[in-house]
């Protein structure tokens, strides 16, 4: 609690309104908009993921490797990453804003800008240019196709 | 035996009206004297209460019998002025509504100023930069026509704002914000509600100024329904509710108000 007392009669002041693009506005339409978006996009990863085709054990490179063979798991996949990274740096962000002040914000704030950044482009260089031959697999089928490459 | 028999029948016979009864109460209120004290400390108090007293008569027994330099504010001690809202026992109420027999006795009360705004003395906070927020979303009505008839409005257009009329300004929505606490640029609650009252008005004609102003980094965006303002409002406003009321306004571009 603050106990410094004003000097008397002194105006209070608010921080003049910044112009331009109001991201605030597009950054709480964006948490609803992408939260909903992830529901499915989560559920549908782990239903998939742990349930559906068999059961936890069968997931491993080849099982991997099968999904990222499918342009619908390449597409799901790089959706969930760049929906729920932004997500999770949005959310952060706002708790910087809340909870931080001055250097210290502006410090953590770039270093998440930066980890997102980092992550967002290491998770699609993995989604877009994954090569299913680099590992040992189990499914004929692919060691059958990455033969004949 | 005989003595026994007689007390059982005194006992059996109406007496007079028993006296009503009075609990010792500990109240322990946070003190500042900015002339004496570098910082905020607790002091408690014993006082003599009856059920039916209310937090603000604790604090006047206090003031009155005890120690006079206890500094609160209030005025009609009625929960109308909004003058004595303040932190009872960690949550934001008003002093003058607030029953000794509603609280737990059994142990102390504490009593504090409300938080999130510059503490003056003891229960006394400065409350400019509330106001300051109040007045910025210009809380009166703004119409072109003259105020030659009367402006009709129908029943249902009127309950439309209803909820948010109700506030008196004491403040304990917006010092229980969170965010305000930690960030003072932010409008906070009440600010909200009362531009609320005016933005859904069917006889006002700036929705779109005050949606504006409340279009902010510091506007309506930084609330994070915590809903820490609605359990705090002593008048039982739904402040959460018309913040989200307020944003779903600023994002169709007007306030939902029924046609007639």
């Amino acid at each position: 609690m603050s106990t410094d007392i004003a000097a008397p009669r002194s105006p209070y002041t608010r921080e003049p309104k910044r112009n331009g693009v109001n991201l605030e506005k597009w950054g709480w339409v964006y948490m609803r908009v992408s939260g909903v978006l992830l529901v499915v996009l989560i559920f549908g990863h782990l239903f998939y993921n742990l349930i559906f085709p068999g059961k936890v054990s069968i997931l491993d490179w080849a099982f991997v490797a099968g999904k990222l063979a499918d342009p619908f798991w390449v597409v799901w996949d790089t959706l969930l990453l760049w929906l729920a990274l932004i997500h999770g740096a949005n959310g952060m962000r706002t708790l910087a804003n809340d909870y931080a002040h001055g250097r210290f914000r502006s410090v953590l704030l770039w270093a998440l800008g930066a980890t997102t950044v980092v992550l967002i482009v290491l998770g699609t260089l993995v989604l877009t240019t994954f090569d299913p031959c680099l590992g040992e697999t189990n499914n004929a089928e692919l060691i059958a196709s990455c033969a004949a490459q | 035996m005989a003595g026994a028999a007689t007390l059982e029948a005194v006992d059996n016979t109406p007496t007079a009206e028993a006296p009503i009864q009075a609990f010792t109460v500990t109240l322990i209120i946070r003190r500042y004297d900015p002339e004496k004290d570098a910082e905020p400390y607790w002091q408690d108090f014993d006082v003599e209460l009856f059920a039916t007293d209310r937090v603000l008569d604790a604090l006047h027994k206090i003031k009155w019998e005890q120690d006079g330099s206890l500094t609160f504010r209030r005025s009609c001690a009625h929960g109308i002025c909004g003058s004595d809202a303040m932190r009872i026992n960690g949550r934001n109420r008003l002093a003058c509504k607030t029953l000794i027999k509603d609280l737990d006795i059994s142990k102390p009360i504490y009593v504090e100023a409300i938080k999130g705004l510059p503490l003056e003395k003891d229960l006394i906070v400065d409350m400019e930069p509330f106001f300051q927020s109040y007045r910025e979303i210009q809380p009166f009505l703004i119409a072109s026509d003259k105020p030659e008839k009367e402006r009709i409005q129908s029943v249902a257009q009127r309950e439309r704002f209803d909820d948010t009329t109700k506030c008196i300004l004491c403040a304990a929505c917006t010092s229980s914000c969170p965010v305000f606490w930690t960030d003072g640029q932010y409008f906070g609650p009440a600010a909200i509600v009362n531009a609320h009252r005016f933005i859904f008005d069917s006889r006002d004609e700036a929705a779109n100024v005050r949606l504006d102003i409340l279009n902010d980094k510091e506007g309506v965006w930084r609330c994070r329904t915590t809903f820490n303002c609605s359990e705090a409002c002593p008048r039982g406003i739904e402040v959460t509710k018309a913040i989200a009321e307020v944003k779903a306004a600023v994002l169709r571009g007007k306030p939902d108000i029924p046609k007639a």
